[in-house]
């Protein structure tokens, strides 16, 4: 049982304009066997949040903690986290040239582990897990991300979820940009790793409709940085209802309606 | 890899358009007509005692109008203003240019299947000057100044099982000249691998002739010491329904400037240029290629990719490629690719395509420059690879592209293993 502890995060970023303050005291704790998920209109900070606890380096946290079962996030460098037990899937996955996807998953395999994996078993649980999610054999072959359809991308990264088993998951806009196959297939990954017991999900998105296939626990409504209400899965089913208006804190806000499944 | 400049072109297939609509990229040149455009690229025997090309009203843009010659006199002295030599250091080329070549050329061992036949011959042996001309002054002053050149024959329709080394191995920094002729005879199917090595001065002459039929892959491998300076004129004579596959590997030295040109004489005629290069603080590496299709349906593919780290570090690439107007069918490409490890590197990458008739297969070319890629690394860093892995693992794929292209398998590993050692060189 593990716990990713998020409390009073302050997140700016630096801009030719100065800087900028995007998240404003972020307060959230998730347990192994949980799946909170975040909502909120464009802007709101919602990759941001995600690509802090991952590490990027043009984020910078200005107050506020960020702990996996007490050790200091904030204190590891991004490949260390990633041993730790995070794993980001990317709302935008980029392509690296030169870098095949079998080579690729078994380096990472083998510094999340400690150790290489047995190249038979290994080949096999990598076939295997591409195949549930219909991801052609060929792709091992290519470059990481490279070429790969928006959705293609996403399979790719949910692949590595089922791969790596991490402690956390966390999914930046999984979704989007996934016709209802591809959602399906995708969710039921999610569903499969989540299912092991060893794992806790932070779900990003911006629309309820995954919410149909991944049943949150929690749902944390985010705007302009901040978590505005929060609630159990009839939350979500509001703002399938009502949108984000009624959030609108004012000129800055965010006034984008949510459902659009 | 971010790309910084890209430009990619393709060509389609036959149109009557004495020039292509569109190509308006720097360094292209394109002239519809052009008065040295009918000459054959070598006429053998007599080439020898004149010079030629060049000549009143040929642009100087145009490949096919350089001067050529085999005398030293007909070469002005260098001020490093010209088109080929803009890019190059002249006075680290330490007299190559400027200085009578006395020195002691570097010693050369051949090992290989004893089909092949080695020898050491004069100057006024017949096979010198079958393949090469000098196209400037550096060649001509190794052409000027050699007393003996070792001749490499691979019997006509010997197929070798394994390579042909020749090691090159310097000595000392003394100006020194150098002279190689490769014969493939018809039909034959060789892999020569020229390593050079140790410490030199040398401005070097290959000549390589592929005769009909035959099959022949020169590996020039430049694993120099730090203060050598080399270079190295490889020009290939391609007879009908011949291959040559020519890699260039320049990894070691402080000034390496290899000029390859391949020449096609005949019909069916297929070149493969390969290059690969690592450009560490301080180093100059050079490559400046020329690809002419003479004759009618012949086909080139060029592909040189190289990475650069540390202050200085210095690669230059210039790929010319000539379609005359004969050379109806032709399918060329060429592309080169670099990518800088850290600031303080630079990357000159000039391709020029000139096509002279529309009746061709295909003719493209690309360039790209590009960084390490911080998302790159973030993404590799992000599934657990620490950083130092995560920049191998790029850089090693980028590289590898061209090492595997070899097909040479007790290469592939040395080369490897070469890159591995550049790449733990620095603070990566
Ligand atoms: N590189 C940047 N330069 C300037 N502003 C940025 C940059 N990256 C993020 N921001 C700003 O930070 C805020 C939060 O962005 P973030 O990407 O975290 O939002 P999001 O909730 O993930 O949005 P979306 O739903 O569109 O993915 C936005 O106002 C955005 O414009
Ligand atoms: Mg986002």
């Amino acid at each position: 049982m593990s716990t990713l502890e998020i409390k009073d995060l302050h997140v700016s970023i630096d801009t030719e304009q100065g800087t900028k303050e995007i998240l404003k005291g972020v307060s959230l704790t998730i347990k192994t066997g949980q799946t909170h998920a975040i909502m909120g209109p464009n802007g709101s900070g919602k990759s941001t949040l995600a690509s802090t606890i991952a590490g990027h380096p043009r984020y910078n946290v200005t107050s506020g903690t960020i702990t996996l079962d007490g050790e200091d996030v904030l204190a590891m460098s991004v490949d260390e986290r990633a041993r730790a037990g995070l794993f980001l899937a990317m709302q935008y996955p980029v392509e690296v040239p030169g870098v095949s996807m079998t080579n690729f998953l078994r380096t990472a395999k083998t510094a999340i582990d400690g150790e290489a994996p047995k190249l038979r078993t290994w080949t096999k649980e990598v076939k295997d897990a591409m195949a549930q999610l219909r991801i052609d054999a060929d792709f091992a072959q290519r470059n990481v991300n490279e070429g790969f359809s928006g959705g293609e991308k996403k399979r790719v990264e949910i692949l590595q979820l089922e791969l790596f088993k991490p402690k956390f998951a966390i999914l930046d806009e999984t979704d989007s940009g996934l016709d209802v196959d591809a959602l399906k297939v995708v969710s039921e990954g999610v569903n499969r790793a989540h299912e092991t017991g060893n794992m806790g999900t932070l779900l990003i998105t911006h629309y309820t409709r995954i919410l149909r296939y991944i049943k949150p626990d929690f749902v944390h409504v985010f705007v302009d940085g901040q978590v505005v209400e929060e609630g159990g899965p009839e939350l979500a089913d509001r703002l399938e209802e009502e949108g984000y208006d009624r959030y609108a804190t004012g000129a800055g806000a965010a006034t984008i309606a949510a459902s659009q499944a | 890899m971010t790309e910084i400049t890209t430009e990619k072109a393709r060509i389609g297939a036959p149109s009557a358009q004495p020039f292509i609509n569109g190509f308006t990229e720097e360094g292209e040149s394109l002239s519809p007509i052009n008065a040295a455009a009918s000459k054959a690229p070598l006429a053998g025997e007599a080439v020898k005692r004149h010079s030629h090309g060049g000549g009143v009203g040929v642009p100087d843009s145009s490949r096919a109008g350089r001067l050529t010659s085999y005398k030293l006199a007909d070469f002005k002295p260098l001020t490093g203003l010209e088109e080929d030599w803009r890019f190059t250091p002249l006075k680290r080329l330490r007299g190559l240019h400027s200085e009578v070549l006395k020195g002691a050329a570097p010693s050369v061992t051949v090992s290989g299947p004893e089909q092949v036949t080695v020898e050491t011959v004069s100057r006024d042996d017949k096979r010198i000057g079958s393949a090469g001309i000098p196209e400037d002054r550096v060649s001509a002053n190794a052409w000027e100044n050699f007393s003996e050149a070792t001749v490499l024959t691979i019997p006509a329709e010997f197929e070798a099982g394994t390579e042909i080394n020749v090691v090159i191995t310097g000595q000392d920094t003394v100006a020194a000249a150098q002279h190689l002729v490769i014969v493939a005879q018809k039909f034959s199917k060789s892999v020569v691998v020229l390593d050079h090595q140790g410490s030199a001065v040398v401005s070097e002459n290959i000549e390589i002739v592929v005769e009909d039929g035959a099959d022949l892959t020169v590996v020039s491998l430049q694993e120099w010491n730090d203060d050598a300076v080399h270079a190295s004129s490889q020009q290939a004579k391609i007879g009908r329904d011949a291959k040559l596959k020519h890699v260039v590997v320049s990894l070691g030295g402080d000034l390496v400037r290899v000029t390859p040109s391949a020449r096609f004489t005949a019909p069916g005629g297929e070149a493969e240029m390969l290059g690969l290069y690592f450009a560490d603080a301080g180093q100059h590496l050079e490559q400046r290629l020329f690809v002419d299709h003479a004759v009618a349906n012949c086909t080139s593919n060029v592909l040189y990719k190289g990475a650069l780290q540390g202050r200085n570090a210095h690669a230059v690439w210039v790929g010319d490629v000539l379609i005359r107007k004969e050379a109806e069918g032709t399918d060329s490409y060429e592309a080169n690719r670099n990518l800088l490890l850290t600031d303080g590197a630079r990357a000159d990458s000039v391709p020029n395509l000139e096509i002279e008739t529309g009746l061709i297969k295909g003719a493209g070319h690309a360039s790209a420059t590009g960084r390490l890629d911080d998302e790159h690394l973030f993404y590799l860093m992000a599934r657990g690879i620490p950083e130092d892995v995560a920049r191998r693992l790029v850089v090693r794929g980028f590289l590898h592209e061209i090492i595997q292209q070899i097909k040479v398998p007790a290469l592939e590993e040395r080369l490897t293993d070469a890159v591995e050692r550049e790449l733990a060189v620095t603070n990566n």
